[in-house]
């Protein structure tokens, strides 16, 4: 189990790399794909196989499509290197970096390795989300189908012809 | 057992690379896949404290996240081909009309 994670890490980390250096955006949607997948591997380990199917349908399966669609509709290519302001890279890099580093200065301070372990078993099954999700969360879940529908109506307007 | 600290130390790490991404990528298809990545950073924190505080709220939370970047996507994408049929073109240097 626990070798199993570090496989996983190590691979979502590359793939996640890859993303952001490859100057193709199918390559890179093709990497973010590995990512997602590796995730849901990751949420597995953590005992959550509904969301893990989840990932796996919605967002490896259902939005990467749409971005790959939408690469190929726009047919595009290799990105051309910039020319102008060079300051969000002097100014981004550092200020990315410090955030790196103090996120995982505290990530230690606040949860050293040692402490204490997880509960034995966490329930992540789709009986157990779904009775959370229809006692508790139903008004959310409610106010996340209008927020799908305008979503859609928004994106077939945006797509018209004639805008 | 892998402690909660690895977990959130790939968390902040995937995240500081979606965050990279989406300062120094000049495509814009690019930089909306590096905001994705950020999301499923923050995802992966949210499940790790889940199963480490052994409270089921946060996975519905990345659940209500899940759908909220599907909606994001499909109005981010139409967006996206709305603005290369008027610019034809997807560097965000080309999109600049809101710069001062």
């Amino acid at each position: 189990m626990t070798i199993l994670f570090y496989i996983f890490a190590a691979l979502t980390v590359l793939a996640a790399l890859n993303v952001v250096l490859q100057r193709t955006p199918v390559y890179s949607a093709l990497s973010l794909i590995v990512v997602l997948c590796s995730l849901a591997g990751v949420y597995l380990l953590l005992g959550a196989e509904f969301l893990a199917v989840l990932q796996v349908i919605v967002y490896a399966g259902a939005i990467m499509v749409l971005f790959v669609f939408v690469i190929m509709l726009l047919n595009a290519g290799r990105e051309v290197p910039s020319h102008r302001s060079h300051l969000v890279k002097w100014l981004g890099a550092p200020l990315i970096g410090a955030f790196l580093v103090e996120m995982l200065v505290v990530i230690w301070d606040q949860f050293p390795p040692t402490a204490a372990a997880p509960p034995a078993h966490l329930d992540g099954s789709p009986a157990a989300i779904g009775h959370l999700l229809f006692r508790s969360y139903v008004l959310p879940f409610e106010v996340t189908s209008i927020l799908i529908l305008v979503a859609v109506l928004g994106a077939v307007v945006l797509a018209k012809k004639e805008f | 057992m892998v402690p909660l600290s690895h977990y959130l130390a790939l968390s902040v790490i995937l995240f500081v690379i979606g965050a990279a991404g989406f300062l120094f990528r000049r495509n814009i298809i690019t930089v909306f896949m590096c905001i994705e990545l950020m999301l499923n950073a923050v995802n992966l924190a949210f499940m790790a404290f889940s199963r480490f505080r052994g409270n089921l709220d946060g996975q519905i939370f990345v659940f209500f996240v899940i759908v909220v970047a599907a909606a994001e996507a499909a109005v981010g994408l139409a967006v996206i081909i709305a603005l290369h049929r008027n610019r034809a073109s997807l560097n965000i240097e080309d999109v600049d009309s809101m710069k001062m």
